[in-house]
């Protein structure tokens, strides 16, 4: 019965502050039921306070067959990464 | 009213006795979850997906957990103290633990109401049961949340939250289904005619309830009644599914008397812990 059933995608938020993250796809009927599924399926142990379903075939990606025009040009440029910064030693969490 | 309350598990309608009425109430409530959970649970993995086994296994843990804090406070009651530090009847007696009420006791002990024990049969069958008894947990936790036990008002606090969303879940089906296909809606009009005969028994009271009531520690099973009946009535309508007539009502499982089906679903319950008498896994 799964090909009568749609895909959803579901993004669930840790805790306040964070944003929604991929967590897996469930099957339902409709948007109501899909956030029930996503519920028992990814929060039954205390992973969320927020979740996000969204019908798998709404996504929009990227082609796998751009891939190497789409994002090998950001592997040379290492001055976008903060890493040549010297933090200060009293700057904690970073 | 005297101290000490010799300590048995009756399914009689209890006498003047304040613990007496305590326990009988809360054991007719840890049989209402417990066994409706075991009948969920004989379900499992016959869900029409995967993603619904799951919902009603957590349904199904919910209630076992309100089961079992239930029995782990009518032990407390039976032993002649309660929560609130009463003083025992006999300090050096343990109170019989949860797995006593669950796993020790003859089917004719257990008090359900008789809907909660209705064998599996469709799905339509299974969430129309499940609707029309959340349609009364909500409400009765609610009204619970503010008893006078403080116990019962702890539990409440918990099952309240539970309860509601089970209600969200039971209720979107029995929509889902009744305004349906075809098929579907004939389904859920079969399941919803096959258990309304069951469904006055929720608000059954006896000397127990109207006791309790008085005293602030039970909610008031008129106010759940009328509560109830908005719930399944909306909820009915919005599923195009026509609401029986209340003709033939059933009862009789408070006071022990089950259908032939509910033996076997307790011989099965209790078969590993009789086999293996204080076994622990």
């Amino acid at each position: 019965m799964s090909s009568d059933w749609p895909a959803w995608e579901v993004f669930v938020r840790a805790r306040r502050g964070v944003g929604h993250v991929h967590a897996g796809t469930v099957h339902a009927p409709d948007a109501t039921l899909a956030v029930e599924n996503a519920r028992d399926l990814y929060t039954r142990r205390n992973e969320g306070v927020s979740l996000w379903v969204v019908r798998s075939a709404d996504i929009v990606t990227s082609d796998p067959d751009e891939r190497h025009s789409m994002f090998d040009p950001a592997a040379d440029k290492t001055f976008r990464q903060p890493t040549d910064f010297e933090l200060p030693p009293d700057v904690a969490h970073m | 009213m005297p101290a000490t309350m010799p300590a048995e598990t009756s399914t009689e309608p209890p006498d003047s006795d304040g613990t007496g009425a305590l326990l009988t109430y809360v054991l007719r409530q840890g049989d209402r979850s417990m066994v409706l959970a075991q009948r969920l649970l004989e379900n499992l993995a016959h869900s029409p997906e995967l993603e619904e086994d799951m919902a009603l296994a957590n349904v199904a843990l919910d209630l076992i957990g309100q089961s079992r804090l239930l029995y782990t406070y009518a032990g407390q009651v039976e032993a002649g103290g309660n929560a609130e530090g009463g003083s025992a009847a006999d300090p050096s007696s343990q109170p019989h633990d949860e797995d006593h009420y669950a796993y020790w006791r003859p089917d004719t002990a257990f008090t359900n109401p008789l809907l909660v024990e209705q064998p599996n049969g469709d799905f339509a069958h299974l969430i129309t049961r499940q609707f029309l008894h959340d349609a009364f947990a909500a409400p009765y936790w609610q009204a619970m949340t503010a008893s006078t036990d403080n116990t019962l008002a702890a539990i409440a606090a918990k099952a309240v939250k539970e309860t509601a969303y089970h209600l969200r879940h039971s209720r979107g089906w029995v929509v889902r289904l009744g305004d349906g296909t075809e098929e579907s809606h004939r389904r859920m009009q079969v399941a919803v005619e096959s258990l309304w005969r069951f469904t006055d028994e929720l608000f059954e009271h006896d000397d127990v309830e109207d006791r309790l009531v008085r005293q602030g520690v039970a909610a008031d099973p008129a106010t759940l009644a009328a509560a109830w009946r908005d719930t399944v009535t909306s909820a009915l309508a919005e599923a195009t599914l026509d609401q029986p007539s209340d003709a033939h009502m059933r009862s009789g499982g408070r006071y022990g008397r089950h259908s032939e089906a509910f033996s076997y679903l307790i011989g099965e319950m209790q078969s590993v812990a009789r086999a293996h008498p204080g076994a622990s896994w």
